[in-house]
């Protein structure tokens, strides 16, 4: 009986590797290499542009401008303001959602995700229709209180948080969802009142995810640009965040545009990085 | 015994979950420790939960030291938070972002006292179940029997006036069982309140236990004390958690003629006239051949039908009229080859034969007194 075997050359690191981790051959085979490949290219390729292409000797001279601060600036307040507010009222939201129970909880659930799927540029519209000095509650602002909220900086903070609160607000979600009730029970039995569970058992059970929402909604927000400037237009200083500003610079300096964008790319991989673990590493976890 | 009486728990309820429903009504004194027997799924989880206000009951009404807690009638409820009752969960639910110290501090925390003095108050339960050691650490820190500790040391500390357990040692392995039993057994003659733990585990509430509800089949089947159950078990389900055997019956004379089949007589007559009889698997007496010239008055053939290795005996299982499990040694399962299928004689002594009645309360009584 002769049967032909087929024998490769395994070395040592594989053999190492196939007992530590299991399973057989690692080689891929080339009709999704190829295709897998080309995706890679496509998210990188254009990120390595922005690095070659990156004026790095005036790198410190454009990001010290004033208008450039500026624009900075407003985009890290305004968008640490939209986190604040996400937190403050979609942190319990997203717990109504998750425990309460009341007809209409599906719909109102797709429906505060929806600015997740809707176009900011739409959601921005919406904004200005609902807000602005002849929106439906804009004009009772504007008649009473003197209030105009359009192209304004609070306009870019309400702009940031309609974008951005939603990514909090599922986050949160899915982890009350998920996370043990039982804790929240034998709470109840030690004589806390539901608020002392919520505040000592829920949110610290949460945390991590509260965390990676709000790291996640600040991320958002710091990148948003359809609604922002829909709704709060683009005033250098007062509206003009750092997208935006990215936006302009590409037709007047285009080294501009790349140094703010690279100050951009920054900030998202340090998001990554900080979301590593709920992430990253979770996708490899066995 | 009234429901009103003032110390104490008294439940006269139904509890349901999901499609099961449990009726049951107790009554537990100051100090007792009640223990609640019967299988899993049972819905004795589920009235520990009506009793800690987690679960309403479906009727009938709880009331504690006279305070009404839970009363279908009259629609009244008392919430969790407001029930003066202490819970060791299964899985002990210690909070995993608490350090020990903590948990024990979080009664205290929860009725609004301020850190410091919580914890002030948390370290002398810390100190009780011997915890000090234990104090700065996560649960995910600790072993199953310092967890069990830390639960009943964090639901004492809200020094409540009802203690409620459920399944204490099930989580736990075999040997830290032990130890944990008997630190647990101490722990609860020292609380002056009335105890319930429920169990699936019959030695659980043989040791913890001052009295015993058995329920099956969501009804109870028997109450005493765990001396009695485990002499007279009231149904087969008790008999096979405390290992004996257990037969049907109506008397005729000095005989018991067996429901299933099958004959005993009895060592003295009985005026009752429907029986229980319980025998001890090492009280019957296995033979390959007829005994004869023998004093036993109970003998009849069989055939091995299994085999089990316990601890030190052998236990056999035994078809015959009736059929009945009888321990042996491992030596004489060798000598008499008595593997499956082999034909054999059983003897019992006349008295050996425990006999008694089943009332439809959960008692059992002597035929003597009935």
């Amino acid at each position: 009986m002769t049967r032909k075997l087929a024998p490769t050359r395994l070395t040592a690191g594989e053999r190492a590797r196939r007992a530590t981790i299991g399973g057989g051959a690692r080689g891929a085979p080339a009709a999704l290499l190829a295709p897998a490949l080309v995706a890679v290219v496509f998210l990188l390729l254009p990120l390595l542009g922005l690095l070659v292409r990156a004026p790095w000797g005036r790198l410190g001279s454009i990001l010290s401008e004033p208008d450039v601060l500026q624009a900075l600036e407003l985009s890290l307040w305004t968008a640490t303001a939209a986190t604040a507010v996400a937190l403050m009222v979609g942190v319990p939201l997203a717990w109504l959602l998750a425990r309460a129970s009341f007809p209409g909880l599906r719909l109102l659930r797709a429906l505060v995700t929806l600015p997740l799927v809707l176009p900011p540029v739409v959601g921005g519209v919406a904004l200005l229709l609902a807000f602005g000095r002849e929106g439906i509650v804009g004009k009772y602002l504007d008649q009473w209180f003197g209030l105009t909220i359009p192209f304004s900086p609070l306009a870019v903070v309400m702009a940031e948080t309609f974008v951005a609160m939603p990514f909090l607000i599922i986050t949160v979600e899915g982890a009350l969802r998920t996370a043990d009730q039982g804790f929240e029970e034998a709470a109840a039995t030690l004589g806390a009142s539901r608020m002392t569970v919520f505040r000592r058992v829920t949110l610290p059970m949460v945390g991590p995810s509260l965390a990676a929402g709000a790291v996640l909604c600040w991320a958002r927000a710091l990148g948003e640009f359809g609604a922002t400037i829909t709704f709060a237009g683009s005033f250098p200083g007062r509206t003009e965040t750092m997208p935006i500003a990215i936006y302009y610079a590409l037709e007047t300096d285009p080294d501009a545009a790349v140094a703010l964008s690279l100050v951009l790319l920054l900030v998202s991989v340090a998001v990554l990085v900080a979301l590593r673990d709920r992430w990253l590493r979770s996708s490899v976890a066995t | 015994m009234n429901a009103e009486q003032d110390a104490g728990l008294a439940l006269d309820a139904v509890v349901r979950r999901g499609g099961f429903q449990l009726t049951i009504a107790f009554q537990v004194a100051p100090g007792e420790v009640l223990g609640v027997l019967g299988p899993n799924g049972a819905g004795k989880s589920t009235l520990l939960r009506a009793l800690a206000g987690l679960t309403p009951i479906s009727a009938g009404r709880i009331t504690l030291d006279g305070h009404l807690l839970d009363d279908v009638a009259s629609g009244t409820f008392v919430e969790a938070a407001g029930r003066p009752v202490g819970l060791v969960f299964q899985n002990y639910r210690l909070f995993p972002h608490l350090s020990v110290l903590d948990n024990v501090a979080f009664a205290a925390r929860a009725a609004g006292h301020d850190r410091a003095r919580s914890r002030r108050a948390a370290r002398q339960w810390i100190d009780r179940l011997d915890l000090r050691r234990l104090s700065d650490r996560r649960p995910a820190q600790l072993s199953g029997g310092e967890s069990q500790r830390v639960a009943l040391a964090r639901a004492l500390a809200r020094e409540p006036a009802l203690l409620l357990l459920d399944e204490p040692l099930s989580a736990l392995d075999a040997r830290t069982r032990l130890d944990v039993q008997a630190e647990l057994r101490r722990h609860l003659s020292e609380y002056p309140g009335p105890c319930v733990l429920v169990t699936h585990d019959p030695l659980e509430a043989l040791v913890l236990a001052d009295r015993l509800v058995v329920i099956e089949d969501g009804a109870v089947v028997q109450q005493g004390t765990p001396a009695e159950v485990t002499r007279r078990p009231a149904t087969e389900y008790v008999a096979k958690l405390v290992g004996l055997n257990l037969y049907a019956g109506h008397t005729e004379g000095y005989e018991v003629v067996l429901a299933d089949g099958g004959t005993f007589v009895m060592a003295e007559y009985v005026s009752a006239s429907d029986v229980l009889v319980a025998v001890r698997p090492s009280a019957v007496v296995v033979s390959t051949q007829r005994p004869s010239g023998t004093s036993v008055r109970n003998t009849w053939p069989g055939v091995v039908s299994g085999l089990t290795m316990l601890a030190e005996r052998v236990r056999l299982d035994i078809a015959g009229q009736p059929s009945v499990v009888a321990d042996v040694t491992a030596a004489a399962v060798a000598d008499l080859k008595l593997a499956a299928g082999a034909q054999v004689w059983m003897s019992v002594k006349a008295t050996d034969l425990e006999v008694y009645q089943h009332t439809a309360d959960g008692t059992v009584t002597s035929p003597a007194d009935g």
